[in-house]
């Protein structure tokens, strides 16, 4: 393997490995249900993607398939995500999570 | 009753039957069979769930919106990664979003857009297509969000749509 994608590869994933951790550090440290939903479900996009990415190039790199299926994961990763924040938000909703002091707004009733 | 035994959505069971041969190791027999199966059952079962297709989608916008996004949810990634890790409190809001979009699809993809894009999640859509709940992580002032999301996915979608 080149050292070029060596490289690349360290540093892929390791931001990726940083921004998972960040992700978590939020869901332990932001005050309430809305705001936590915020770190997993966001900071892990591109920390997920990151890794991919360094998987691809690895694969490619070592002269194996180039990694489609990776590519996919990726693709449905993006596509699902949105999907359960979006059931998650509407749950808390339904039972009347309560919300941190200071958020403006109200959810719906419907 | 021959209905039944149709490709309701010739697309979809294409773009299903090209996944599952992707995601399996080689084409094979066995593969080509089960690829068939899917692509038949999958869009048999959702089909009840689809909404009409629009009169006409300008698709080639489409890898232009999809950059746009993924460039916007990396730069949003930094923000968010930034406020976790500074003392502040961040200050929520729910924002109740006014909806230009009409279309069911074209409503989806502004809400799975907003609920990727980080610092901003689409919690609900009202009953009757008009406004989204949306739940920002630190928003400076409602309208500010409003206006950037207005002018960054919605407009675009609008084009897309028309």
């Amino acid at each position: 393997m080149s050292p070029f994608a060596e490289y690349a590869i360290s540093a892929l994933l390791l931001f990726g490995g940083a921004f998972t951790l960040i992700g978590a550090i939020g869901l332990a440290r932001l005050p309430d249900f809305y705001t936590r939903l915020h770190g997993p479900t966001k900071a892990t996009t591109v920390g997920v993607g990151a890794i991919m990415l360094s998987s691809v190039i690895y694969f490619s790199a070592m002269g194996e398939d180039i990694g489609i299926s990776e590519i996919l994961i990726t693709v449905f990763l993006l596509m699902t995500a949105p999907v359960s924040a979006n059931m998650l938000a509407k749950a808390a909703m339904h039972i009347g999570v309560k919300t941190m002091e200071g958020t403006e707004g109200k959810p719906w009733e419907q | 009753m021959f209905d039944r035994l149709s490709f309701p959505q010739p697309w979809l069971s294409l773009i299903l039957f090209a996944t599952w041969q992707i995601l399996s190791d080689g084409v094979s027999g066995g593969s080509v069979v089960l690829g068939l199966i899917l692509a038949w059952v999958i869009p048999q079962i959702t089909h009840g769930f689809w909404p009409e297709r629009p009169a006409f989608v300008k698709t080639w916008r489409m890898p232009g919106y999809i950059l746009r996004v993924l460039k916007d949810i990396i730069v949003a990634s930094f923000s968010v990664a930034w406020l976790i890790l500074s003392p502040r409190t961040p200050r929520p809001a729910f924002i109740s979003y006014p909806l230009t979009l009409d279309h069911p699809l074209a409503i989806s993809i502004l809400a799975s857009t907003i609920s990727l894009t980080p610092g901003t999640v689409s919690a609900d859509v009202s009953d009757d297509n008009q406004t989204l709940l949306i739940h920002a992580l630190d928003a400076g002032s409602d309208q500010e969000v409003i206006d950037a999301i207005y002018n960054s996915y919605e407009k675009p979608l609008m084009e897309m749509f028309k």
